[in-house]
């Protein structure tokens, strides 16, 4: 700013440190640089003397030590003898989890809702609105108790499944919603490829993601059929196929079966247990990030422009394909940034799983790890680097994104 | 002319326009078109009118039913016979301390609620640009009568902070209309001088008997620790959200480089994370023999937390303007701080508010994360000392009803204003 090429006039004067534009901004740099430097020894000497006032040192040995706690909901093997460094990664692993859960079915409902309070219908389209009001305004802690409540007051303890006239059945006999969480079958591999059990279902991921591949490598064909001959070839049993046939015949190799709950003594065992904590939390997250989404889905809508519509229909389109080709791609263009800062949040809002006793990052390295061993610092600076690298990675992919779909202008 | 006679009838008068049928008019066309225009619109108004009859046919004999009086939840049940309904009685038991917290001494819960009444009329010039300027003194003197008015003590301590304040404001009208640096420097130089002169003549003992009884921090909670968390930090991180837009903007590859990595170290991780700096690590880096209460502390985290997130809306705001008002500014040969002055804050602050309000009202409903590190905020004091207590043990529904509504009508209330706001400002014509 303020960029103005005056004349040098004479000597350098110590006054010109301040008076002229050409030295001007070296000069408060080199302040700001002095008080930053200054502000920094300051505060390490503080945090130096009370170190050794408190006998304290800086270490990440604790990592190391058995943790001596429990954690119910895991994705990996973990017991109360594995190291705190172990519990931390169980809590990251909790943290991805219900993030991307949460992420999912935030952009269900806020698709829905945002679409449906641009329906004609006068009374979805209040009810929509009434939904988002009431959940922007308040507090996400208060929704995440409120839901938490609901499901242990609401939902029966497993004990009303005992005896022979039980309070409640198991829905269609294999799946049981207590007030513990959900217990529903869960699959099995009696012929696993791999001894350690995350590796099958990676090969399952990476066997699903190759028939992505092969399903975009049919429509190109298709698309490029097309534009020769003119006309479009019938794909759509190739395409399921593909989706379906590898997956399934993997799945059938590795002896895919059901491991069904069971009532054991006061609670289920076996199966797959979905805990309350973490329904509650998911369930809180994606309800009150589908609000904030649906806000930005109808903006998203209403940024389109009518000529837009009344172009492409004056070109004969029909109206599904408007929709499609014309004003979906234009909407999206402005829905999906704060979409994805809308994940963001839904991350960093994870991070009040210790409310409700989730054992994700927070509650087990910032939380237990941290009261255990008094160990803050540590703590506190890994929790914070863990959050701060999956926000810098999520919004490296906005700015891709952003480029990418930039409107090229002149 | 002679009149045709062979015609057997002639009409001679009009007939009168006949009403339109009853499926076009009223109530039917206003149903037909907004409730049932085709099938799956009809099957959506079912689904809905289904779905609300559900929860008010919950929700209505519950809160019909509702017991105000009463000491216990057994009592509640007593009271209510058998029927559904809420036990509200836990509202008015517990009225102080959801709003006060537990240790507020009663005979002082004047003061906050004076501070609070206050805050109406200092907030007033600011929100509403149509009453007269002048009533922005109220708004300069409020922080530090609240201040006197919630903790007690002296008040001498509150006197100097603000003569302080005043000297430098002072000396900037003076000086800095010349010469900027200078009134800047001069200023922050006559601020500390009073600060530190008037804290000195402070006699120690000037609390002991003070016309206010004084009041630790610790003792603060219920909404009013919202209420105080939200309305301090908002109107504390407003102007450095400011500084650190302009410092991100600025072409000092230093400042930028020190902004840049401040605010997106701030926005990449949760407030909670930085709750539990200020509860367990922050202490850390005052000095060694001070004792800085956990209020402070927290203040200070929530206030760099929405600085940073209002330094990114502002900074939306100085890149929306064009680049021409940039380089107007630089024409007429305005410096930089007049330029940022007179052309460019005025207008991007104002494509700017609807953001900043936002922000606000996030920080708001935030505050409620303070719970987290045991400070007993309104959250707090529902989930500890009262669900705790053996008289209302399961009194859950009322209590997080009362705090969801608080909150609702506190922030629909600002985002409303928000909206006026954003109409009132537009100037374009659309």
């Amino acid at each position: 700013m303020a960029i103005t090429s005056d004349p040098p006039k004479g000597g350098f004067r110590v006054g010109m440190l301040f008076s002229d534009t050409r030295y001007r901004s070296l000069t408060f740099q080199a302040i700001a640089a002095i008080l930053l430097a200054l502000a920094i020894w300051y505060l390490g000497s503080n945090l130096l003397q009370n170190l050794a006032a408190a006998g304290l040192n800086i270490s990440y040995d604790f990592l190391g030590e058995p943790a001596g706690y429990d954690i119910n909901q895991r994705l990996i093997e973990y017991d109360s003898r594995s190291s705190h460094g172990a519990a931390a990664i169980v809590g990251v692993l909790n943290t991805l989890l219900v993030s991307v859960l949460a992420c999912v079915t935030a952009t269900v409902f806020g698709v829905l809702a945002g679409v449906l309070r641009l329906s004609p219908n006068w009374l979805v389209a209040k009810l929509m609105a009434f939904y988002v009001e009431i959940f922007r305004n308040i507090p996400v802690l208060i929704w995440i108790i409120i839901i938490f409540t609901i499901m242990t007051t609401v939902l029966p303890g497993p004990r009303a499944f005992r005896g022979d006239d039980p309070a409640s059945t198991m829905f269609l006999g294999v799946a049981a919603f207590t007030n513990r969480g959900v217990y529903m079958p869960g699959p099995v591999f009696n012929n696993p490829l791999f001894a350690v059990g995350f590796l099958n279902w990676f090969l399952v991921i990476a066997v699903l993601i190759g028939s992505f591949f092969g399903a975009r490598g049919v429509a190109k064909w298709a698309t490029n059929v097309q534009f020769e001959t003119g006309i479009r070839p019938t794909t759509w049993y190739f395409t399921v196929a593909i989706w379906l046939l590898p997956v399934v015949l993997l799945l059938l190799f590795m002896g895919l079966s059901w491991n069904i709950p069971e009532l054991k003594g006061f609670n289920f065992t076996g199966g797959l247990k979905i805990g309350g904590p973490l329904i509650a939390l998911w369930f809180a997250l994606s309800i009150y990030t589908g609000a904030f989404i649906a806000e930005n889905v109808r903006a998203g809508i209403q940024a389109v422009s009518k000529g837009q519509t009344e172009a492409a229909a004056a070109l004969g389109l029909r109206p599904g394909r408007v929709m499609n080709l014309v004003v979906l791609p234009q909407a999206l263009r402005v829905i999906i940034p704060p979409l994805i800062s809308q994940y963001l949040n839904i991350t960093k809002n994870s991070s009040l799983a210790i409310a409700v006793g989730y054992a994700d990052i927070t509650a087990t390295l910032g939380g237990i790890t941290l009261n255990q061993t008094g160990r803050a610092i540590e703590c506190v600076l890994l929790l914070m680097l863990f959050y701060l690298t999956i926000s810098l990675l999520i919004s490296f992919f906005i700015n891709i994104y952003n480029n990418a779909i930039k409107l090229k202008e002149r | 002319m002679p009149i045709d006679t062979s015609a057997a009838f002639v009409r001679t008068s009009e007939i009168p326009p006949s009403p339109p049928p009853p499926s076009e008019t009223g109530l039917v066309k206003w149903l037909r078109e907004n409730l049932f225009s085709s099938v799956g619109s009809a099957i959506l108004t079912i689904v809905s009118l289904i779905a609300i009859y559900f929860i008010l046919s919950l929700a209505i004999p519950w809160l019909f039913n509702g017991v105000w009086n009463a000491s216990s939840l057994s009592e509640c049940r007593e009271a209510m016979e058998g029927k559904v309904g809420a036990c509200f009685a836990v509202l008015t038991e517990r009225w102080n301390q959801l709003l006060y917290g537990f240790q507020y001494p009663a005979s002082e819960y004047w003061r906050p609620n004076l501070a609070l009444i206050l805050l109406f009329f200092a907030a007033a010039p600011v929100l509403f640009f149509d009453l007269p300027r002048k009533l922005l003194i109220i708004t300069a003197v409020y922080p530090f009568v609240a201040f006197w008015l919630i903790w007690g003590g002296t008040f001498l301590g509150p006197l100097i902070a603000f003569l302080g304040l005043a000297a430098a404001y002072f000396v900037f009208e003076r000086v800095g209309k010349q010469n900027f640096a200078l009134g800047f420097i001069g200023a922050i130089a006559a601020a500390f001088a009073i600060w530190i002169v008037g804290g000195g003549l402070i006699p120690d003992s000037a609390s002991d008997n003070a016309m206010l009884k004084a009041v630790p921090s610790r003792d603060l909670g219920g909404f009013m620790l919202n209420m105080m968390l939200g309305a301090t930090c908002v109107s504390l991180s407003i102007p450095i959200g400011i500084l650190l837009a302009l410092g991100r903007q600025s072409h000092m590859p230093l400042v930028r480089f020190v902004c840049v990595i401040f605010i997106e170290f701030i926005r990449g991780v949760p407030l909670i994370t930085l709750l539990f700096v200020a509860n367990v690590m922050l202490a850390y880096f005052f000095p060694p023999e001070s004792t800085v209460d956990l209020f402070i502390r927290v203040v200070i985290m929530i206030t760099v937390f929405s600085a940073a997130y209002i330094a990114e809306v502002v900074r939306g705001g100085l890149a929306a303007l064009p680049r021409g008002q940039y380089e107007a500014a630089d024409s007429l040969g305005l410096d930089y701080p007049q330029a940022m002055r007179l052309i460019i804050l005025p207008q991007a602050l104002k494509i700017s508010i609807p953001g900043i309000v936002n922000v606000a009202v996030g920080l708001f409903k935030d505050t409620t994360l303070v719970s987290v590190i045991s400070m007993f905020d309104l959250v707090g004091m529902i989930r500890g000392p009262i669900l705790a207590s053996t008289e209302w043990n399961g009194v859950y529904w009322e209590l997080l009803g009362f705090a969801a509504a608080l909150f609702f009508v506190v922030c629909y209330g600002i985002s409303q204003y928000s909206q006026w706001l954003e109409r009132r400002l537009a100037t374009d014509h659309r």
